[in-house]
C-alpha cells in the first residue's frame, strides 16, 4: 500500500498527472495515453536505455534523459515530443537502415516491424546518410527459426529474453561498436547451440531479424505480450 | 548446499593449473572471468574455444557472455600470435609524428594489415591505442621492447633482422 | 605503525644517505629505459664502486623532460645530464666533486623554475619499488596522522575546502562525490582507482604509478577512510606491465608495514586494495563501464542515475577516482585545504600534470599551477615549436577533447576556459601540432578512435561514429561535397546530445572544435580540392564505410 508521500503529480506535455514514486516517465505517460517512441523497451524485460528513442526534454536540465529508466520526481515537467527530440528521432532511425541492410519489401516482417512503423510514425521520408552495406550472413541453422543479421538492429531484447526469462542465456553480443554482432553460444551456428527452442526471442524481435521459418511468405506479426503476463504468474506463485 | 566441483582441467597441460589457480583464488566467482582470461592469453598466447568454454562452464557464466566478454576487449586475442610481434602504437602523439607511415611500411613489407598475422607465422602486426612513451613518438614495440622515435626504414630492419633468423 | 615510527624509518634512510658523498639518480621511466638507461645504471654502479668515491646511484620514476633521455641528475648540485649512454658512466663519475661534464650538461632551469609540483614531488627523487625512500620524503605520514587524529566527516571536509576537482577528465568536485558516499547508506562500500589511461596521447597516471605508486594508495586509505570502506579495486591498463608490477609490490610493501590490512595503526579501520586489469577498452574510463569490467562482464555503460556513489560495485556505494586525483589527496592532508585552495585559478584549484608531446622541444610530463597560461606551458616550459616550422594548435583532452589554435595562448589553463574554447582539460595529454598537421585529418583520426572504441550499446555512438568517419574519410579523400560537411555538422549534434555515455557525448569535440577553428581547412578540401598542410592525397580513394 502507499501512502500520501508516495503520490507525486508531474506534468507530462502540458498535462498534468499523478505517478507512484518510482514510476518511470515513459510508464506514466503510456498510463496517461502519451505516446513515447520505443525500440529496446519491451514491457516484461530489464531495460537498457541504448537506443535512444525515448529521451525526453526535463525542464531545468539541457541533458536528455531515457524515458523507460528515469524515475519521476514531484513538480518534474516532461516534454516528449519537441522538434528537437523530433530531429534526433528521425536522425537515429536514419542511423539505424543505414547501418545495416534492411530492405523492407522482401523482409518477412514487413508490415509487422516496429522499425519500419517507428520510421513512418516519425516523418522519416529518406535517408541522407551513406548506406554501409555490410557484408552480413543469415544463420537458418536451427531447425525452425532463423536469424538474419543484415535487419538486427542490436536492440538486445533476444539477450534479455532468453537470459531473464527463459534461463538459458544463449543470445549475447559478440565485438564491440560498429563490429558488434549478436551471437549463439561461442559464436557457434544457432542450430548447435544450446538454445531450447523456446521461441522467445523469435516474438520479442522488433525486426524481420529473428523469425520463425513456417512464416516466410505469410505474414509474421510478434506478440510479444505475454511477458508481463509471465512475470504476474511468477511473482504471484 | 554442497560445495561447487569444478570441471576437470581439459588435458594435463600444466598450464591449465594456472589458469585454475587464478579462478581458485577467487573461488571460482564469476567476477574473475576477465582476470582469469589474461591468464589463459598469458600462459597460452591467445584464447581459443577451448579454454573459453572451460573458463566459462568452470566460473558458471554463460558461454555466449564468456564469448561477449573475451571479443569486446582488445587486449584478448582469439588467434594464436605469429613468432615475432611487431606493434606500432598508434596514440595521438605517434600519429602526429608519422606512425601511419610506420603501419604503411609495414603493411607493405608483410602483406598483412594490422590484426593479423604472415602466412607463414612468422609475425603479426599489431597496433596499440598507446603505449605510454608518447614524448619519444612515433613509438613501435619488437617483441614487446620499446623503441622510440622510429623511421620507416628502422623498421624494415627490424623485419629483416627477424627474417634471416 | 604510528607517526613516531614513521619518523624512525625517514631518520635511518636519511643517516644511509648521509654516508654518501654524491647521488646520482637515473631516471628508469618507459622512454629513458627505451633508451637504454638499465645499462647506464649498472654502469654508474660498478664504475662508482670502482672509484671508491662514496656514491649512491639510485633508479628513479620519470623526472619529467623525456625528450633530453637518458636523464641523470647529480647531487648534491642538482646537475641534469640529457642523453647519458653507459659509455658516459665512467666521465660522471670521475667528473663528480669537479665541474661537470660539460657536453652531456641540459639546462633545464627554466623548464623547472615554471613549473609548481604536488602529484610530482617525489618524481625523480625516490626508487618507487622502496616504500621507505617514499616514508622519508613524509609518505604516510597525512594517512597515519589522519587515522590518529581526524573524523572521516573532517577528512571530508577538508578535501572540499581545498577545492580540488577530479583529474580524470570531468571535474567533478572530489570532496562533493566523497561526501555522497559517505552519506550513502550501505554495510560494504568500495573505493576504485580509475589507472586505465585511455587517452591516447597521454601518460602522466602511467607515470605517476610507476613513479610514486605509494602515494596513490596512500590517496586511495585515506578516501575508504573517509566514505566508510574497507575494500578498493586499483584498476590498471594492461598495457602497463611495469606500473602493474610496481603496485603490486607497493601494496605488498605496504601490507608488510601494517599500512592496509587490518586493524591500520591499531584503530578499527581495516582496508585492502586488489589490482584489477584492464583489457584495452577507452570506454572503461566511464564510471558505469569500469564498474562493469571490474565486475567481469563486458565494459558497456549504463545510464546515470543511479550513479555509481549510490549503486556501484556489485550496487553497493562506490567511489571511483582516477590516479591523479588520489595523488593529490596526501599533500592536501599535510598541508591543509586552504593551503591547496589558494594555488590556481578561481574555479580550478591547484596544479595540473600535463603530458606534453607532439612538436614540441621538451616533450614529457610538466605539472603547473591551474590558471597558468598556454603560452608559458608550450613557449617557456616546452621551449616552443622546433625550429622551421609554425605552432598551429594544442590538442588538449584526447578524443573528448578539442584543438585550441595558436592565437589563443593567452588562454589560461583551467576547467572553464578550455570548455569554453571549445575543447576540455581531459586527464592532460597536450599534443602539439604544427603546420605540417592536417586539422581534418586530425579529427578523421580521432573519430577513427572513437569508432572502434565505442562499446556499440548505443545507436548514436556506434552508427553514429561510423558515419562521421566515412563523411571525414570523403572530405579527407577529396570526394566530399557540402551536402556532406552539412551532414556531418548534422550528425555532430545527434551523436553529442543522444548518446548513452560521455564516450559518444563528447566524440564530436575534435570534429566541432576544428570546425570552428579552422573551418576554412575543411572547406578547401572540398571545394578545392587542397590539403594546406599537404597530409591528404586527392586520389579517387574508395571510401570504405
Amino acid at each position: 500500500m502507499s501512502d500520501a508521500g508516495d503520490v507525486k503529480t508531474l506534468i507530462i506535455d502540458d498535462k498534468e498527472v499523478s505517478a507512484l514514486r518510482g514510476q518511470t516517465i515513459l510508464e506514466v505517460a503510456r498510463e496517461n495515453g502519451i505516446d513515447i517512441p520505443t525500440l529496446c523497451h519491451v514491457d516484461g524485460l530489464g531495460d537498457v536505455g541504448a537506443c535512444r528513442m525515448c529521451l525526453v526534454e526535463i525542464k531545468g536540465s539541457n541533458k536528455l534523459q531515457p524515458a523507460c529508466v528515469t524515475t519521476i520526481f514531484e513538480s518534474m515537467e516532461v516534454s516528449t515530443n519537441t522538434e528537437r527530440l523530433q530531429k534526433h528521432r528521425r536522425t537515429i532511425l536514419e542511423l539505424l537502415f543505414a547501418e545495416r541492410n534492411h530492405i523492407c519489401s522482401v523482409c518477412v516482417a514487413n508490415g509487422h516491424c516496429e522499425l519500419q512503423s517507428l520510421a513512418q510514425a516519425q516523418g522519416v521520408t529518406h535517408v541522407r546518410l551513406p548506406y554501409r552495406n555490410p557484408d552480413l550472413h543469415v544463420d537458418a541453422s536451427h531447425e525452425r527459426f532463423t536469424i538474419d543479421h543484415n535487419r538486427c538492429i542490436l536492440c538486445t531484447r533476444c539477450v534479455r529474453v532468453c537470459a531473464e526469462i527463459e534461463g538459458a542465456h544463449v543470445w549475447d553480443v559478440m565485438g564491440r561498436g560498429i563490429d558488434s554482432m549478436i551471437i549463439s553460444d561461442l559464436n557457434d551456428p544457432w542450430g548447435e547451440s544450446s538454445c531450447t527452442r523456446c521461441g522467445k526471442c523469435v516474438q520479442v524481435c522488433p525486426t524481420g531479424a529473428i523469425f520463425d521459418k513456417s512464416k516466410i511468405g505469410d505474414p509474421h506479426p510478434k506478440y510479444p505480450d505475454f511477458l508481463p503476463y509471465l512475470n504476474l504468474m511468477r511473482e504471484a506463485k | 548446499m554442497p560445495a561447487y566441483t569444478p570441471p576437470p582441467l581439459p588435458s594435463d597441460d600444466k598450464r591449465w593449473k594456472i589458469v585454475n589457480g587464478t579462478m581458485r583464488k577467487s573461488g571460482f566467482a564469476r567476477h574473475a572471468l576477465i582476470e582469469t582470461l589474461h591468464t589463459v592469453q598469458s600462459s597460452f598466447g591467445y584464447l581459443d574455444d577451448a579454454a573459453i568454454r572451460f573458463v566459462a562452464l568452470s566460473l558458471r557464466v554463460p558461454l555466449s557472455q564468456a564469448y561477449g566478454v573475451a571479443t569486446f576487449y582488445h587486449y584478448f586475442s582469439l588467434k594464436p600470435p605469429g613468432k615475432h610481434t611487431l606493434t606500432v602504437c598508434a596514440g595521438t602523439a605517434c600519429f602526429i609524428k608519422g606512425a601511419d607511415k610506420l603501419i604503411a611500411a609495414a603493411e607493405e613489407r608483410l602483406g598483412i594489415v594490422p590484426g593479423h598475422t604472415t602466412p607463414d607465422g612468422q609475425v603479426s602486426l599489431m597496433t596499440a591505442r598507446c603505449v605510454g612513451a608518447c614524448s619519444r613518438a612515433p613509438v613501435m614495440l619488437a617483441d614487446g621492447e620499446v623503441t622510440g622515435e622510429r623511421t620507416p626504414e628502422q623498421l624494415i630492419e627490424q623485419l629483416e633482422r627477424w627474417a634471416v633468423e | 605503525m604510528t607517526i613516531e615510527e614513521l619518523e624512525q624509518i625517514a631518520e635511518s634512510v636519511r643517516r644511509e644517505n648521509a654516508k654518501f658523498d654524491y647521488e646520482v639518480s637515473v631516471c628508469m621511466d618507459l622512454a629513458c629505459a627505451s633508451q637504454g638507461s638499465d645499462k647506464l645504471r649498472d654502469a654508474l654502479v660498478q664504475i662508482a664502486e670502482a672509484s671508491g668515491k662514496k656514491v649512491l646511484v639510485r633508479r628513479t620514476g620519470c623526472m619529467g623532460p623525456c625528450s633530453h633521455g637518458p636523464l641523470v641528475r647529480v647531487d648534491p648540485y642538482k646537475t641534469f645530464y640529457g642523453h647519458v649512454q653507459s659509455g658516459h658512466a665512467a666521465a660522471i663519475v670521475d667528473r663528480l666533486g669537479g665541474e661537470p661534464v660539460p657536453d652531456l650538461q641540459c639546462d633545464l632551469n627554466e623548464h623547472f623554475d615554471s613549473q609548481m609540483r604536488v602529484v610530482l614531488e617525489n618524481a625523480g627523487y625516490i626508487d618507487p619499488e622502496k616504500i621507505d625512500d617514499y616514508i622519508a620524503r613524509d609518505g604516510y605520514k597525512a594517512l597515519v596522522t589522519v587515522l590518529m587524529e581526524m573524523t572521516p566527516n573532517g577528512v571530508v571536509h577538508r578535501v572540499t575546502e581545498s577545492g580540488l576537482r577530479g583529474r580524470g577528465g570531468g571535474g567533478y568536485p572530489t570532496g562533493l562525490k566523497w561526501a555522497t558516499v559517505a552519506k550513502a547508506v550501505g554495510d560494504v562500500k568500495y573505493v576504485v582507482c580509475n589507472g586505465d589511461e585511455g587517452d591516447p596521447g597521454a601518460f602522466m597516471d602511467r607515470s605517476v604509478m610507476e613513479g610514486d605508486p605509494h602515494r596513490v594508495i596512500e590517496g586511495m586509505a585515506i578516501a575508504a577512510y573517509a566514505v566508510g570502506a574497507s575494500k578498493g579495486f586499483f584498476y590498471v591498463r594492461a598495457e602497463y606491465p611495469i606500473a602493474v608490477s610496481r603496485l603490486t609490490m607497493a601494496l605488498r610493501e605496504a601490507r608488510r608495514r601494517g599500512l592496509l590490512g587490518i586493524n591500520i595503526c591499531n584503530t578499527p579501520f581495516s582496508f585492502d586494495i586488489e589490482i584489477r586489469l584492464g583489457a584495452g577498452a577507452f570506454v572503461c574510463g566511464e564510471e558505469t563501464a569500469l564498474i562493469a569490467s571490474i565486475e567481469g562482464r563486458r565494459g558497456t555503460p549504463k545510464p546515470r542515475p543511479p550513479y555509481p556513489a549510490v549503486s556501484g560495485l556489485w550496487g553497493k556505494p562506490t567511489l571511483i577516482n582516477n590516479v591523479e586525483t588520489y595523488a593529490n589527496i596526501a599533500p592536501i592532508m599535510r598541508n591543509g585545504g586552504k593551503w591547496f585552495f589558494s594555488i590556481g585559478s578561481e574555479r580550478s584549484k591547484g596544479t595540473k600534470v600535463f603530458a606534453l608531446s607532439g612538436k614540441i622541444a621538451n616533450t614529457g610530463l610538466v605539472e603547473v599551477p591551474m590558471g597558468i597560461k598556454l603560452r608559458e606551458i608550450i613557449e617557456t616550459i616546452g621551449g616552443g615549436v622546433p625550429a622551421g616550422h609554425k605552432l598551429k594548435a594544442i590538442q588538449t583532452g584526447g578524443p573528448s577533447g578539442g584543438c585550441i589554435p595558436a592565437d589563443m595562448l593567452g588562454l589560461g589553463v583551467s576547467y572553464d576556459a578550455l570548455m569554453a574554447a571549445g575543447s576540455i582539460m581531459g586527464s592532460g595529454g597536450m599534443i602539439v601540432m604544427d603546420d605540417t598537421s592536417c586539422m581534418v585529418n586530425v579529427a578523421r583520426f580521432f573519430i577513427d578512435f572513437c569508432r572502434t572504441e565505442s562499446c556499440g550499446k548505443c545507436i548514436p555512438c556506434r552508427a553514429g561514429t561510423a558515419q562521421m568517419h566515412t563523411l571525414l574519410t570523403r572530405i579527407c579523400n577529396g570526394s566530399a561535397t557540402m551536402a556532406d560537411l552539412h551532414l556531418l555538422e548534422d550528425l555532430c549534434s545527434t551523436v553529442k546530445e543522444t548518446s548513452l555515455c560521455g564516450l559518444g557525448q563528447t566524440a564530436p569535440n575534435p570534429v566541432l572544435s576544428t570546425l570552428k577553428y579552422f573551418r576554412e581547412e575543411y572547406i578547401q578540401h572540398i571545394e578545392q580540392k587542397r590539403c594546406p598542410a599537404g597530409v591528404c592525397k586527392f586520389e579517387a580513394v574508395e571510401v570504405t564505410a
